[in-house]
């Protein structure tokens, strides 16, 4: 009972950078109907760029709100520069162009950093809690996560740019006759991924080790999380990375060990869409015919 | 009536007549194929042995390809796990030869079968999922397959695959093996341009492309929805199957690490430079996949995949309908005549109102 | 007085074809302009051309100003609001967000504004918190109009605000719009197939068919012509 709790609580550390990353994703599908399979390079190069601040004796906490605000930065003019030409050509050419960022940034990461695996410090102390059920790091990327999580919220429910922005997702000809500059939301909303993606990167590099790969497996659990929950529902994305992370955790430690884990939690979690095709949270796509 | 007076009737006939101006296209098509087919198969004879290996990977992954642009182009079922087939016809072909003895070329057959098979099991439950949802069920199948494929090692010699003999070319004809290979894959490749032609220029094309565009709309027709989608599955996989059991046989080598999700992403890449709902495109496509990424190493061989990454985007930016596509939408343009159903002419409006 | 938007030989485009051909119609300021038409003739196209919705050739001007290759965004900015067809709610969104994304070009606080809205229209009052998806037809139409006052714009534009309603409806809605053209002193530019309901309040008319302006002036006009009463008033 002791160890299935320890699973469940270090799953939802794990859950907590899935869910970040999930969010992102849906963020972005929200707003343009695409799901950017860069996301995860992106939030490498962004722990990349806190990695080296870090090293250069940066404050840790002072790097990360750095590292943040050149994600931000970075996700917006990518919106602008890289995507904005294949916002109005067939979807998939637009997926076609994540999938090549992809790449650019993988590539430029290792050529820049190398392929070696870095240490990345983790600003929490190293001590267990309530008798080794769960460690101060994993409480920590718990608390991260829901101020981030809290933060955005606030954002997006009692901002004018964030009323805005959910205005411009939703129905972007209706926001632009309010006088709303959809392309600008969508920037911002490209940059708050990007930066959101910063904070999944940071936080699960201190596990993971910090090298070009590092991301891979991370966005495949957060689509896959942003999926479960449902691809048009935040909350979902939430949950879903939150369960998707617990699964993993929890098929590595019951189920069978590395090399099928992969493949045993996606197959479940394909079951549970068999029965929800819509995500648990999503909303069934309605066609007015 | 005489040729000329015939000629006359048809170059003033409205848009929908198919006189004697179509038949001309017609012969004028046929002895351009023809031609081409010819050269292709000159062509290994004049260049390395090297060289014809590198076009016969192009023709193997443009039939892989052409079995992506059925599904995803053509009937709207997006796929990111083609690889996935793609293996299953490898590993076929690698194991009945390996150990059962099969000749190489009465491997096709079987991997053909075994991946439509395949493919249909896994369009039925693909029937209820839509876009990024059956983005995420292929992806998973893409993940799993190297997986897999280590895990069951008694089938598939796990991490070290199956080592092949080397096909050789019958003797009478004097020719290397690299060349025989090519003619080979070049035949396979214009039956599957010929059956995927017959198919999506007629009826089921129809059917896919309607299920593709308006689903509601095709069903209340009396279109059986998922039987179109699921046959599309399984056609589309048996295609992408019989590529794969053709690289085993070409290359002499399987092994887990070549089938990744990256095989899978470079499908749908190739699929997108050439055109996703065309035949030709495919071999676009199939040209992209294999000299792109060695024109990148050479320009870069520091960050070759950035450079593959940017020729992405820059032909996504240039041609988003691929390239094949991109051409064909050209020439709606310039020949207004035979424009598809959409807007009417200026005249076809004038003359409704 | 003079006209605070004028049409001068616009043409507008909906894809590749040419669906209005070379109209002028102006808006007199303060006064309300109304586009009469059967289905089809072109009526909205004109709408979201002047906003920058469609490829549009010819002048389009505006309180002095041109629109043509103005985004339509900062067209919305200058103090045009239009309500298209279909009321363009944020179906997703409560009453009270929808009101305040109407004032996003303004500076200030949207309190008063919003307060002033459920005086012209009370149900929304009442239905503040409620997501704009779940009200009727009717109350979606008044939101949309509420919204599009939160701008206190200089124009109005009504693309079809009877279009599904219930007479009694599109009744109230009219005189609504009627003593807010004159307490806010608002130009009003409508489309619409109700003929009869438009033409009693409009003092400018056009009718326009297949994308050619074939009558045009004071609405009274218009409305006692023996071919319009045949064609669009059904006596």
């Amino acid at each position: 009972m002791h160890h299935l709790l320890q699973q469940i609580f270090s799953g939802l550390a794990a859950g907590a950078v899935y869910a970040s990353l999930a969010l992102a994703l849906v963020m972005i599908y929200r707003a343009t109907d695409l799901v950017n399979f860069a996301q995860g390079e992106m939030a490498m190069f962004s722990t990349y760029i806190a990695w080296m601040l870090v090293n250069a004796e940066v404050p840790f906490w002072a790097a990360f709100a750095l590292t943040l605000v050149a994600s931000f930065v970075g996700g917006m003019i990518i919106e602008r520069v890289v995507i904005r030409p294949v916002e109005n050509a067939p979807v998939l050419a637009a997926v076609v162009v994540t999938i090549g960022l992809l790449l650019i940034f993988n590539a430029l990461a290792g050529w820049l950093f190398t392929y070696t695996l870095q240490e990345f410090p983790s600003p929490f102390p190293d001590r267990t809690l309530f008798g080794a059920l769960m460690t101060t790091r994993d409480l920590g990327v718990i608390g991260v996560t829901l101020a981030m999580l809290v933060a955005l919220f606030v954002f997006f429910r009692f901002t004018a740019t964030g009323l805005a922005m959910r205005a411009a997702a939703q129905n972007p000809e209706s926001a632009r006759l309010c006088g709303i500059p959809v392309g600008r939301m969508l920037a911002i909303g490209w940059g708050l991924a990007a930066a959101i993606g910063a904070v999944a990167g940071i936080m699960v590099a201190p596990v993971l080790f910090l090298d070009p790969n590092m991301m891979g497996g991370v966005l495949l659990y957060a689509f896959t999380g942003a999926l479960l929950g449902g691809i048009t529902s935040p909350i979902g994305a939430v949950v879903g990375g939150l369960i998707v992370g617990v699964t993993e955790n929890l098929v590595g430690a019951y189920l069978i060990a590395s090399q099928l884990k992969l493949t045993v939690a996606l197959a479940l979690i394909v079951l549970v869409l068999v029965f929800r095709p819509n995500g648990l949270f999503g909303a069934a796509i309605v066609r007015r015919v | 009536m005489t040729m000329a007076k015939s000629f006359a009737i048809a170059s003033t006939e409205q848009p929908a007549a198919a006189g004697s101006g179509a038949l001309a296209a017609g012969a004028w098509r046929s002895t351009g194929a023809l031609v081409l087919i010819g050269a292709a198969v000159a062509l290994p004879f004049t260049l390395s042995n090297y060289h014809v290996f590198e076009l016969t990977q192009v023709m193997i992954y443009a039939i892989a390809v052409l079995g992506l642009n059925i599904l995803t182009g053509y009937n709207g079922q997006i796929s990111l796990g083609h690889g996935g087939f793609f293996a299953a016809g490898a590993y076929t072909a690698a194991i009945l030869m390996h150990r059962y003895g099969v000749p190489y070329w009465a491997t096709l057959p079987p991997a053909a079968l075994i991946c439509f098979v395949l493919g249909v099991l896994f369009g039925l439950p693909a029937l209820r999922f839509e876009g990024p949802y059956l983005a995420l069920v292929t992806l998973a199948m893409a993940v799993a397959t190297p997986q897999l494929l280590k895990y069951f090692d008694t089938w598939t010699g796990g991490q070290q695959g199956i080592n092949l003999i080397k096909v050789q070319a019958p003797a009478f004809l004097g020719i290397g093996r690299d060349r025989w290979l090519y003619l080979v894959v070049l035949a396979v490749l214009l039956v599957a341009m010929r059956v995927a032609a017959n198919m999506l220029h007629g009826r089921t094309g129809r059917a896919l492309v309607a299920i593709r565009d308006h689903p509601i709309a095709a069903a209340a027709m009396g279109i059986d929805v998922a039987r179109y989608k699921t046959l599309a599955f399984g056609t589309s996989s048996l295609f992408t199957g019989v590529a794969g059991a053709l690289s085993a046989i070409v290359i002499g080598f399987v092994a887990p690490e070549s089938f990744t999700l990256f095989l899978s992403l470079s499908f749908l890449v190739g699929s997108a430079v050439g055109g996703i709902a065309t035949i030709f495109g495919a071999i676009v496509g199939g040209l992209f996949i294999e000299f792109v990424p060695n024109i990148a190493n050479d320009i870069s061989d520091a960050a070759p995949w950035a450079i593959y990454g940017l020729t992405m985007l820059l032909f996504m930016y240039v041609m988003p309908r691929g390239v094949v596509g991109s051409l064909a939408g050209l020439m709606q343009r310039w020949q207004p005549r035979r424009a598809a159903a959409g807007e009417g002419s200026e005249e076809q409006k004038r003359r409704l109102s | 007085m003079a006209p605070i938007l004028e049409l001068r030989a616009v043409k507008a485009f909906y894809g590749q074809s040419e669906v209005v051909h070379g109209i002028d119609v102006a808006v007199e300021e303060g006064g309300m302009t109304v586009l009469l038409g059967a289905n089809g003739a072109g009526k909205t196209t004109t709408l979201r051309a002047i906003c920058g919705m469609v490829r549009s050739e010819g002048e389009i001007a505006f309180a002095g100003q041109r629109l043509e290759r103005r985004s339509t965004e900062a067209i919305a900015a200058l103090g045009i609001a239009h309500v298209p067809e279909g009321r363009g709610t944020f179906t997703g969104l409560t009453v009270e967000e929808n009101l305040r994304l109407g004032a996003y070009t303004r500076a200030g606080r949207p309190d008063a504004g919003i307060g002033r809205m459920f005086g012209y229209f009370p149900i929304l009052g009442e239905r503040r918190r409620q997501q704009a998806g779940s009200l009727s037809g009717g109350e979606q139409q008044m939101l949309a109009i509420a919204r599009a006052l939160m701008m206190s714009p200089r124009l109005l534009v009504l693309d079809e605000p009877s279009f599904g309603l219930a007479p009694r409806i599109v009744e109230d809605i009219f005189n609504i719009v009627e003593r807010i053209r004159r307490e806010e002193r608002v130009s009003v530019l409508l489309v619409e197939q109700n003929a009869s309901l438009a033409l009693d309040l409009a003092d400018q008319a056009y009718l326009i068919e297949t994308g050619y302006v074939v009558m045009s002036g004071p609405a009274k006009t218009l409305a006692d012509d023996p071919q319009i009463r045949r064609s669009y008033l059904g006596y």
